[in-house]
């Protein structure tokens, strides 16, 4: 079977999946995990760049994914007048001096001779030059968060649509990755799993800490939406004619009152159905620009070379490739992907709650999905994003009636069956490591595995 | 005389509340990361099912602990749950055997890379973090009974006429001593007998150790078995003297990492010293000093905030700080282990 039609099977399946899910269950929770589909296949992209590209292991993808959700926050939230007029002269020594500080630590590292002497300055230009930011930092930040707690008590963000805040949080994303990537990338691919693991650690404790930037554990609710409000749509005109219409056929049979009623339902489970196919079309559309930009990227000389560096550093090297530099660029391109789709994931909750992001979610579910869609194939990390993630939502309710039928021999009230029950949802992460540990074993290539092609001279 | 009282005070408060909970996290984490250590320089790899091994063998200890209570077995003041520890290793002990015959062995044989492992290692993490997710739940379980605390903070207040007090945890006492009788069996281990001796050569030089007959099997095999007795144990105790949550032991595999990378990987003593650096800096650096100095300084000079360097929430970010320093000042570690 070629690779072309084995992508046209796997996405019918999941197309099939899709459907049957919106058949049997209902259409709000197929859209619902079509949605979150699209999102997990953004993300899968973002780290097939990095691990199937370029062979660099980045266990931080959690940390990258939350960045892109403070990202929606920060420029999607109305900005607190209040909370900047009682800080902002402070915020801005406050600025000043920790530029200050990272400027004369880079300038004593680049001029300083390496030795015992340039670790001392070092060392002392760092201790004052936090010292100083934090002695106006620290009064401004409880200047802000002390103003209405309860309500805002940060300073805001930009009051800009949120949309914006995916190509932001793509920003944000990359700017840490750079930092990141400058001190991480000369290590090994065991050392910078590790470190990328601590950074994503590092990143979540900021944002559940400091209130005054994303308001911590406190959460941060009722972000504004791309896409229209339910409640608005029940009362457009043009929405319910064409719901009218849409079930014109139904409507027909039934007479005048009954029609009232059956119309007023179907404008009200339209509406929702509306709103998250308005979110399938954004989502479908960005994963379409990142994946046709990745595939023509990947065939290209730039791609080839990336291939080249991640199966022999060496060899590369030598050619004349600079190979820190090369790894550098697509660990940015990477997590700048995951920074858009973090972004997009805290559009779709509306919400952005730090306590949300644990590492089995957001770093190694990703990269179950990476491995089994098909390491080093575009298609086949998208494939993995749907799959992986179509599984880990319906395992829960098979689990559950697995568990149920499974056990329906004992009694009602026997403690056994009970606990199995509840605690079911919990064998998807069995589950999970089983599907990556087969796949690794029997198909190390995945579903989809890279295509290489033979270049005929 | 009241000077000598105030310094008294000062040390005290600073046993109490650093040099007691370091040193009983800092043994937790050494055992740790002796585990990751071990698999590190003798299977290659960097392991990151470790924390779920640890939480699946005080898992079953804790099973096995809530059974001897049932049936009104108990070891007096001492906690139920050291009774129930060999459950709790057999238990793990089977894990990680079986994980090994069916997981690592292949790539193994093939001569897998490094990152092949890890990314195995991580396929193992989710299904052993399934497991005991299935089995106890997500939620905090307390197992600990006996006698609370070797000395109360009242009676050493008492005893002494201090106005702190030092508080040691039963947990904390038992903790540290294992942890010593363990390490000292370890070393004898490695040190003394045959397959000991057989394993640092297969770490130190596989082919050469193959050369002399060494039987890679059994070499790997003991080392997963001591891994599961270390992994058990060290979970075992953090969870007495905390509490156990798999989530918590998920979350412990950055500062095991963290200590075994900064004592020098692959070497059992560098473990055990990057497990007390790790431990240490992590309750120095988030410990509000001002009390300490409420009672150094004379009164004038007396501090206003709370002197902490950092909030409780960043320890994490504090053993990653040691980690970068260290890879980038040291890259070996600091007892020279092997270069990753």
């Amino acid at each position: 079977m070629t690779n072309t039609r084995r992508t046209q099977l796997a996405f019918a399946l999941i197309a099939a999946l899709l459907l049957m899910i919106g058949f049997v269950q209902s259409w709000n929770v197929s859209l619902g995990i079509l949605n979150l589909c699209l999102i997990s296949a953004v993300m899968a992209l973002g780290v097939n760049m990095q691990w199937g590209y370029a062979g660099l292991l980045n266990v931080g993808v959690m940390g990258f994914a939350a960045l892109g959700g403070m990202s929606a926050v920060l420029v999607s939230k109305a900005p607190v007048a209040a909370a900047w007029d009682a800080s902002w002269g402070r915020l801005f020594i406050a600025a000043v001096f920790f530029a200050a500080t990272v400027g004369v630590a880079v300038l004593c590292y680049r001029k300083l001779a390496p030795g015992r002497q340039r670790s001392l300055a070092l060392t002392l230009v760092i201790i004052t030059g936090l010292a100083l930011t934090r002695m106006f930092l620290d009064p401004a930040i409880s200047d802000i968060e002390s103003i209405e707690p309860a309500k805002t008590g940060f300073l805001g963000g930009m009051g800009l649509p949120i949309i914006i805040s995916w190509a932001f949080g793509g920003v944000v994303a990359a700017g840490i990755a750079w930092c990141i990537g400058k001190v991480a990338l000369g290590l090994r691919a065991d050392y910078l799993a590790i470190a990328t693991l601590g950074i994503s650690e590092i990143i979540i404790a900021i944002l559940k800490n400091e209130d005054w930037l994303t308001r911590g554990v406190k959460n941060v609710t009722g972000l504004a939406r791309p896409v229209p409000y339910e409640i608005d749509l029940q009362n457009t005109v043009w929405f319910i004619d064409l719901m009218r219409w849409w079930h014109s056929g139904s409507l027909s049979t039934m007479n005048q009152p009954e029609q009232q009623q059956a119309l007023k339902q179907f404008v009200i489970d339209g509406s929702s159905i509306f709103v998250k196919l308005c979110y399938s079309g954004l989502f479908a559309g960005v994963l379409i620009i990142i994946l046709l930009l990745s595939i023509k990227a990947l065939n290209s000389p730039w791609g080839r070379m990336m291939r080249a560096i991640r199966d022999n550093e060496i060899a590369a090297g030598a050619m004349g490739k600079d190979v820190t530099r090369r790894h550098l660029e697509i660990f940015i391109l990477g997590s700048a992907v995951i920074g858009i789709a973090g972004a997009m994931l805290t559009t779709l909750d509306g919400q952005f709650t730090p306590t949300s992001y644990q590492p089995l979610r957001y770093t190694f579910l990703i990269w179950v999905m990476v491995i089994v869609g098909g390491s080093g194939n575009n298609m086949g990390s998208v494939l993995g994003g749907f799959l992986i993630w179509l599984v880990w939502i319906e395992a829960e309710p098979i689990g559950v009636w697995l568990m149920e039928a499974g056990t329906s021999w004992m009694d009602e009230s026997n403690a056994l069956r009970l606990h199995l029950i509840e605690n079911a949802q919990h064998m998807r992460l069995f589950f999970m490591g089983l599907v990556l540990l087969l796949v690794l074993r029997f198909s190390p290539g995945g579903i989809l595995p890279e295509v290489v092609s033979k270049q005929n001279h | 005389m009241e000077a000598l009282t105030d310094v008294v005070n000062a040390i005290v408060l600073l046993l109490n509340f650093v040099v007691v909970p370091g040193l009983s996290y800092g043994s937790q984490l050494a055992l740790g990361a002796l585990g990751i250590t071990l698999v590190f320089g003798i299977l290659r790899f960097a392991n990151f099912a470790h924390g779920d091994t640890m939480a699946f063998g005080t898992m079953m200890t804790i099973l096995a602990t809530w059974w001897l209570q049932s049936k009104g077995i108990n070891l007096g003041p001492l906690p139920t749950a050291l009774l129930a520890l060999p459950v709790g290793i057999v238990a793990s002990i089977v894990l990680l055997v079986v994980t090994d015959k069916t997981v690592y062995r292949y790539y193994r044989h093939n001569k897998a890379i490094p990152v092949t492992f890890m990314i195995a290692s991580m396929g193992v993490m989710f299904m052993t973090n399934g497991i005991v997710r299935f089995v106890i739940g997500p939620n905090d379980q307390r197992f600990l009974d006996g006698e609370r605390f070797i000395i109360r903070a009242r009676d050493f207040k008492t005893m002494t006429g201090l106005n702190e007090g030092l508080s040691i945890k039963l947990s904390q006492g038992l903790t540290i001593i294992i942890a010593v009788v363990l390490v000292a069996m370890l070393f004898w281990f490695l040190q003394k007998t045959r397959t000991g001796k057989a394993m640092r050569a297969y770490s130190d030089n596989e082919d050469l150790a193959l050369l002399s007959g060494v039987d890679p099997d059994k070499v790997v095999l003991v080392t997963w078995i001591i891994t599961a007795i270390l992994a058990t144990i060290a979970g075992t105790l953090y969870g007495l003297d905390k509490s156990f949550k798999p989530f918590t032991y998920l979350q412990l595999l950055l500062p095991m990492f963290a200590a075994a990378i900064v004592g020098g990987i692959g070497n059992p003593i560098g473990a055990i010293l990057g497990g007390y650096v790790i431990a240490f800096s992590e309750v120095i650096v988030t410990y509000a000093y001002r009390k300490v100095f409420i009672y150094l300084l004379p009164q004038s000079l007396e501090p206003e905030g709370l002197l902490q360097l950092l909030s409780t929430d960043y320890k994490f970010a504090v053993s990653f700080v040691i980690l970068v320093l260290v890879l980038l000042v040291r890259p070996t570690g600091i007892l020279r282990g092997k270069v990753l």
